[in-house]
């Protein structure tokens, strides 16, 4: 199963490469990690999906914890959250097609935001199910590039995510 | 007060009551040993940067207190690595700090830089590069603090030859407040009731102890606890000296090399009380087959050792010692008699022995000697591989801080640069380095150190021209084929050699001379009969002395587990 980290810390040069070296050193498997500045521009949030099991997911945790430029973790698998993730697509597209491609950006709510004469890029934000299935339907046409940000995540309602579903092991 | 940053750093020491540091210079970290060596902290300087980490880490193994090494940048640095990784493995406090090359040259390939940061980072608690003078301060006091605190380790401090040379305003801070460091000390409560609930209902208890008892100076109350309880004893390699190796109550160590009644112990028990250990694959074999009938309480600072190898039935995050005085407070005798002479006749009937069956001195006998003539009262350090086996079978330690030995690395090299450090904490004590003849020679170039601080640590070099402990593993699981394992082996033998005998060629190096060359004493034991007067006259000399035992060449260390087997499961020899 796949599991959301966000995960607050210092921000300092190197906290990155920390993380990072920390979870590939230990053979975990990371899906996608998503970094920026929080409303504290001396703390980066850095939202992560990891899969694994239970076990696996707490000596992550615990882990990180472990690092002293990480301030603070939270689970959002085990609370309700908004996720999203965001998509450049690139795809092949003669003149003929065009219409076809879209339609289908048009169902999928995504958006066109270049064209050329043999191309169109797309842009669609969403869970990553969505972000994914658009590009299936797109995959019919040629895709030449994909960038994906990676998910981000936020708790629902009142809870921030320091203060819900706290995970300080 | 205003200085410049390397003057700072010196400073920031004293206030840390540093008295000595161990060293090597170089460029980028001149202006720190010229500031250093104004004032009176004294400073050894190794004939290597990884000596200079071992000599500080046994320092601080022997001391209690953080070990400090400094070095140059590039390959000053890079020399370091070994060292520091070693101690991190085995949670010991360290200050490591490295010149660096100035702040507008980092990144340029510049003479002499390494990226010590980034090589460093998986094997440093922590680590800091300082880019700014007025960081100084605030930076050495967070250092010492994480280095010390919690599961201990190594931090180490990357110091730009710019940055030394700036000035800046000291002020020294009272006190750390790093929001992302608060280890938890005092264990949760109702875990520690839990715990003891486990405790009380448990027919077949043992404890199973490690160096977090050491670390965190809980000696006392664990040997409180298990002798107010009743419940036997086992320790890790890393825990010998935790607990009187002469108290009845003690099995042994156990894992791999552990003793039958340690092992037997943990696999049939049914509570296994973890205390400052971690369940290392060394210690616990096959984990499937690992103490299958025990429930399991684990005390420990760090959560990640917690559910990481074994699965855990109550956690207790928090400082041995501080959760063992609170487990002591509920603490009574159990009635686990029949169990605990189960335990005792195993220990009777499967003693630690050896066959004093030829002429040749056995290196068992060695060690047994050295803990006879000391009566126990010395600091042991040791290399690794056999020697490093019999040095934890042979002497029993009755106090912590007096087995210092790299557990979690295993790095050949590691004794003899230790025991300068544990020399240097405690000038008055008996100092023996049990060493093999092949990680004696990682580290040789120590000698001068020793000698030229007149430091009187013996070296007891258990000779017996192989890398014994590979040889062993050789001759149980490769068919004997000794590849590469003879120190001895040249052009002129036989390719495929497994039979030493008379006329191998003359031992190299010949550590008589070697020890001389170097202004130390060097003596060489050739006959069971010689091993006690050379010892005594080690242990009187006030020089630095190499004893070169020549042992038995194909002994092997007993009891063992084979690698992939349950730790039940083992050869007696
Ligand atoms: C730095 C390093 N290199 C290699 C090893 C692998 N190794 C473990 S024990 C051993 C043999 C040690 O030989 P010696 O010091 O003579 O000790 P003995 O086993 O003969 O007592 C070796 C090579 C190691 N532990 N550390
Ligand atoms: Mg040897």
């Amino acid at each position: 199963m796949d599991y959301t980290l966000s995960v607050l810390v210092e921000n300092h040069p190197g906290v990155l490469a920390q993380i990072s070296g920390l979870l590939s050193g230990r053979g975990f498997n990371i899906r996608s990690i998503a970094a920026g500045e929080t409303e504290d521009s001396t703390i980066t949030r850095i939202i992560m999906v990891v899969a694994g099991d239970d076990r696996v997911i707490d000596q992550v945790k615990k882990q990180l914890d472990r690092l002293v430029v990480v301030i603070r973790i939270t689970d959002l698998s085990e609370i309700p959250s908004v996720d999203r993730e965001l998509a450049l697509v690139k795809v092949s597209s003669t003149i003929s097609r065009r219409a076809e491609v879209f339609q289908i950006v048009d169902v999928f709510r995504a958006k066109i935001v270049d064209i050329a004469h043999k191309s169109l890029t797309i842009e669609v934000t969403g869970v990553s199910e969505k972000v994914e299935a658009l590009i299936e339907m797109l995959t019919p046409f040629g895709i030449k590039e994909i960038v994906r940000t990676g998910k981000i995540s936020i708790a629902r309602g009142e809870a921030v995510a320091e203060k819900g579903g706290e995970s300080r092991a | 007060m205003r200085m410049p940053g390397a003057k700072m750093v010196v400073e920031a020491l004293k206030r840390e009551g540093v008295e000595v540091v161990f060293g090597y210079p170089g460029g980028t970290i001149m202006p720190f040993f010229d500031f250093l060596h104004r004032e009176d902290i004294r400073m050894i300087l190794n004939r290597h940067e990884q000596g200079a980490v071992h000599a500080a880490d046994g320092y601080a193994r022997a001391s209690g207190r953080v070990g400090v090494a400094v070095s140059t940048s590039g390959p000053g640095a890079t020399n370091l690595v070994t060292g520091i990784a070693t101690a991190n493995m085995d949670s010991i406090p360290l200050v490591l700090i490295t010149g660096q090359v100035p702040v507008d040259m980092i990144g340029n390939d510049a003479f002499q830089e390494a990226d010590i940061i980034g090589i460093s980072r998986p094997i440093t608690k922590h680590s800091y590069l300082v880019l700014d003078v007025e960081d100084i301060p605030r930076i050495v006091k967070e250092a010492f603090h994480i280095a010390r605190t919690g599961r201990p380790g190594p931090v180490l401090i990357d110091l730009p030859k710019d940055v030394s040379v700036a000035e800046g305003d000291f002020t020294y801070p009272e006190e750390v407040n790093i929001r992302g460091y608060k280890p938890i000390l005092n264990g949760n409560s109702q875990a520690i009731k839990r715990a003891m609930d486990f405790v009380r209902r448990s027919k077949k208890p043992v404890i199973y102890a490690g160096g977090g008892i050491i670390t965190s100076e809980a000696s006392a109350e664990l040997t409180a606890f298990a002798r107010k309880t009743g419940i036997p004893v086992t320790l890790t390699l890393m825990g010998l000296g935790a607990f009187p190796g002469t108290d009845p109550l003690f099995l042994g160590m156990l894992g791999m090399h552990g003793t039958v009644a340690a092992n037997q112990a943990v696999s049939e028990c049914d509570l296994i009380i973890a205390v400052g250990a971690r369940f290392d694959d060394r210690v616990t074999g096959r984990v499937s087959k690992f103490a299958t009938k025990a429930k399991v309480v684990h005390v420990d600072i760090d959560p990640v050792v917690i559910s990481k190898n074994v699965l855990v039935d109550v956690p207790v995050v928090g400082d041995a010692r501080e959760v063992l005085q609170e487990m002591l407070k509920l603490a009574e005798p159990l009635p686990i008699d029949s169990w605990r002479e189960e335990l005792m006749a195993w220990k009777r009937e499967n003693p630690l022995t050896y066959r004093q069956d030829c002429p040749v001195i056995k290196p068992q006998y060695v060690v047994e000697k050295i803990y006879e003539l000391t009566g126990g009262d010395a600091i042991i350090t040791t290399e690794v591989g056999q020697n490093q086996m019999w040095a934890a079978h042979y002497f029993l330690y009755d106090h912590p801080r007096t087995f210092l030995s790299s557990g979690g690395l295993g790095t050949m090299g590691y004794g003899f640069p230790a025991a300068i450090g544990a020399q240097v904490a405690f000038p008055d004590r008996v100092v023996f380095d049990i060493a093999g003849d092949g990680s004696i020679q990682m580290k040789i170039q120590e000698l001068a150190t020793a000698v030229l601080n007149e430091l009187p640590v013996n070296i007891a070099i258990l000779n017996n021209g192989y890398l014994g402990m590979v040889r062993q593993w050789q001759e149980f699981f490769f068919d004997k084929a000794y590849a590469f394992s003879c120190l001895g082996q040249r052009p002129s033998c036989p390719r495929h050699c497994n039979n030493p005998n008379g006329e191998c060629p003359p031992y190299v190096p010949d550590f008589v001379k070697l020890a001389e060359a170097y202004g130390a004493m060097g003596i060489r034991v050739e006959h069971p009969e010689d091993v006690e007067g050379a010892i005594r006259e080690a242990i009187q000399s006030p020089r630095t002395v190499i004893l070169e035992f020549l042992v038995t060449r194909e002994e092997n260390v007993f009891p063992m587990v084979q690698p992939g087997a349950g730790i039940n499961e083992i050869m007696i020899g």
